[in-house]
């Protein structure tokens, strides 16, 4: 049977693409640089309680001391001290789209959020700089205990929860920008879903940034508590302005025992953000936990999904689609550690290095002694596009016990002239014939999203593939 | 007359040996034509030179289509015109299906005319036909494809597609008796429907099945003789020895 899906890829082909221009003036905008006056401001303008405050000025106390990784991207051009950390966008959080300022709202309409929430949404949140600015759930979800805040909201409402699982997973002494987010994280979402309940569509928070010289610190907590079910969708964009601005966000993810949680990233960042991210997620037994990443946007990427396999049985899988253009540097990878016994992992990485851009692979894979009975496979899989570009692959695989399974594969390719001539004599022009080829290489990614974000990021990939080559 | 070939000398780019060395040749708007030829003679890369691989570079001579010069024009441009070959070795495209390729391919070729439920209809039809089953159009493009079942996607892209000329690569190699007959059907229907053809092929055994106008024999980068369907079977019993002595052809000039 074929799927509508080829149709209205061909439809999304001839559409005009959108560009999103936000004019709005910020309530607050706090100067750049960064000191511990800022940072109590921050924590004064969010009225925070004290435990709250003193975790900040902690972290950056941390962050003063900490030095800078040593690998990754290059990030000379990054003065932390011109960043804008914090910028409260003039909008009272609201849960109905018609209380959204007008600017703001037409901005995440021509991103289709308001519509998709209709459709095939649990539940959306919107942030616009450094506040959450929209957040709502279906009211059956909330009736069944399911918490879907910012996690301002939630630091108030529910500071236990909070207490126990904020920064917990990566602690602000896990590295240098860890502890930076520590003390200027802002907006974010907070889920829980209580035992057993099993979220029927996904819920998505979308980012939206809207000021030159920013920087976005959101953070993510989520618990899927004992054998629930939840899919999540980050999504992230930004117009691109002619100077550096810095995303730092952090995502903690922890998936009881029996749960299974499904956490989707669309990434499409201007090509002037230096994009740093944690995401961390820990498995009890039996516990499913699947990241799905597509790394499209942004000038510097770091980002390296992470599963710590703690619970017996439990179950990681990772697939990643990231794809450098001109100019860009994705230095991505997966990090998988197995602790308990008979756990399970893969991870199928994919990129595109495209105009002169640099894909990295940076892996990691660790079978402890105790995971005794474990199976694991990584494959990695490179495609460059043209002779300028780069791609590199660096899968670490340690394993520290006898009687565990791991595959490894990692490979490097081009697209062959033959593909190209075979496609261009069924009448698909050059840069068509490339296009299909590089959506059929990211094909594996497509088949986990939705259907609404598989169009999108097909949409993606003839929009990069046009502007890398066109 | 829809296709000719006029004189056209032709190489590898990257390299000095000139392979085709003055071919001429004439197709008719509903014609079909067969070009048989030894091993290693340029056949194959005849056909790629009509379709415009970039990996050939002409020296001198003309393709005309429809009375103009298509030799300016990039492969998609001469699909779009109505020129299309298929693979002796269709390359494999993985993560893209079937089904997705030839809708992507129609649209190119032929616009909006039908709508997405009628091409879906009929790529289902085609498959029938053709003999293959039904998730075929669901599998990747020559992925994993057995050597029958690449001949029949194929000619089934071509029946679907419907170019106004078709140049079948070997289309023959490698089929059994049964897979033969059934591509030879599709060759005779794709004539009815009003495309000509351009069959190559190292054996006549293909040709029991159609009604071909001209058979062309090819030598060492020429044609070299021209004449009926009887020519094939001559050909085939007394082998390619038949063209040394046969100066009187009609493919000199």
């Amino acid at each position: 049977m074929m799927s509508d899906l080829h149709e209205l890829l061909y439809e999304l082909k001839k559409r005009e693409d959108f560009e999103i221009k936000v004019n709005v003036k910020p309530a607050i905008k706090l100067p750049a640089g960064l000191n511990k006056k800022l940072i109590y401001e921050i924590s004064e303008a969010k009225n925070e309680p004290a435990w709250m405050t003193e975790h900040r000025i902690k972290s950056f106390e941390i962050f003063e001391k900490w030095h800078e990784p040593d690998w990754g991207v290059s990030r000379e051009e990054l003065d932390l001290s011109k960043i804008v950390p914090y910028v409260k966008p003039n909008a009272k959080k609201t849960t109905t789209w018609e209380e959204v300022p007008e600017e703001i709202k037409q901005a995440f309409d021509k991103l289709g959020i308001p519509e998709a929430e209709r459709k095939y949404l649990a539940g959306v949140g919107a942030q616009f700089d450094s506040e959450m600015i929209y957040k709502n759930i279906k009211e059956e979800l909330k009736k069944l205990g399911v918490i879907f805040t910012d996690i301002e909201t939630a630091v108030r409402e529910y500071p236990d929860l909070v207490k126990e699982y904020f920064m917990k997973l990566v602690p602000p002494t896990d590295n240098k920008y860890a502890a930076l987010h520590g003390a200027l994280w802002s907006g974010g979402t907070f889920l829980y879903v209580p035992k057993g309940v099993k979220v029927p569509l996904p819920l998505q928070s979308y980012f939206l940034f809207g000021n030159p010289g920013g920087g976005q610190f959101e953070h993510t907590v989520i618990i899927a508590d004992e054998g629930s079910e939840v899919t999540y969708i980050e999504g992230c964009t930004a117009p691109k302005y002619d100077v550096v601005n810095l995303h730092v966000g952090t995502v903690e993810v922890y998936v009881k025992k029996g749960a299974k949680m499904k956490y989707l990233t669309m990434q499409n960042w201007s090509k002037n953000m230096f994009n740093l991210e944690i995401k961390r997620a820990i498995a009890e037994d039996d516990a499913v936990m699947t990241w799905v990443s597509g790394s499209f946007g942004s000038y510097k990427t770091m980002v390296y999904p992470a599963t710590i396999l703690k619970g017996d049985n439990s179950v990681s899988e990772n697939v990643s689609i990231s794809f450098a253009g001109p100019g860009q540097h994705i230095d991505t990878g997966s990090k998988v550690i197995h602790i308990g016994k008979n756990t399970r992992s893969t991870v199928d990485a994919r990129s595109i290095s495209i105009g002169g851009g640099w894909s990295f692979y940076r892996g990691l894979l660790k079978i402890m002694e105790s995971a005794k009975g474990s199976k694991a496979s990584v494959s990695c899989t490179g495609l460059m596009i043209d002779n300028k570009s780069k791609s590199d692959t660096v899968p670490i695989i340690e394993v520290y016990n006898t009687d565990s399974d791991v595959g490894h594969e990692a490979k490097i390719g081009r697209i062959k002239d033959e593909q190209i001539f075979y496609l261009m004599s069924r009448g698909l022009s050059e840069l068509e014939a490339k296009g299909l080829i590089v959506k059929g290489f990211i094909q594996p990614v497509v088949q986990e999203l939705p259907f609404e974000y598989a169009i999108e990021l097909n949409r993606l990939v003839d929009m990069e593939i046009e502007s890398s080559i066109g | 007359m829809l296709l000719q070939v006029k004189d056209l000398v032709a190489k590898l780019r990257d390299e000095e040996k000139v392979i085709l060395k003055g071919v001429n040749l004439e197709i008719g708007a509903g014609e079909v034509h067969a070009i048989m030829g030894p091993n290693g003679s340029g056949k194959s890369t005849l056909a790629n030179v009509i379709m415009g691989n970039p990996k050939y570079e002409v020296i001198s001579g003309d393709i005309l289509f429809e009375g103009e010069s298509i030799l300016d024009l990039r492969t998609d441009k001469r699909a779009q015109k109505g020129i299309m070959m298929t693979f002796q070795n269709p390359y494999e495209i993985e993560g893209v299906k079937l089904d997705q390729l030839l809708l992507i391919a129609y649209r190119k070729l032929h616009g909006e005319d039908k709508t997405f439920f009628q091409l879906d209809k009929e790529m289902k039809a085609l498959l029938n036909e053709v003999g293959l089953p039904s998730e075929f159009l669901e599998r990747f493009v020559n992925l994993g494809f057995s050597g029958g079942e690449r001949k029949k996607g194929e000619i089934l892209q071509a029946r679907f597609l419907k170019p106004k000329l078709l140049i079948l690569d070997e289309i023959d190699s490698g089929l059994d008796v049964d897979a033969l007959r059934i591509v030879a059907e599709q060759i005779n229907k794709l004539k009815e429907e009003g495309t000509s053809l351009l069959i190559i092929t190292h054996y006549a055994r293909i040709l029991n099945y159609l009604d071909v106008d001209k058979v062309h024999v090819y030598v060492d980068g020429k044609v070299a003789l021209t004449g009926d369907k009887s020519l094939a079977y001559e050909v085939e019993e007394t082998g390619y020895a038949i063209v040394n002595g046969s100066t009187n052809t009609n493919s000199s000039k």
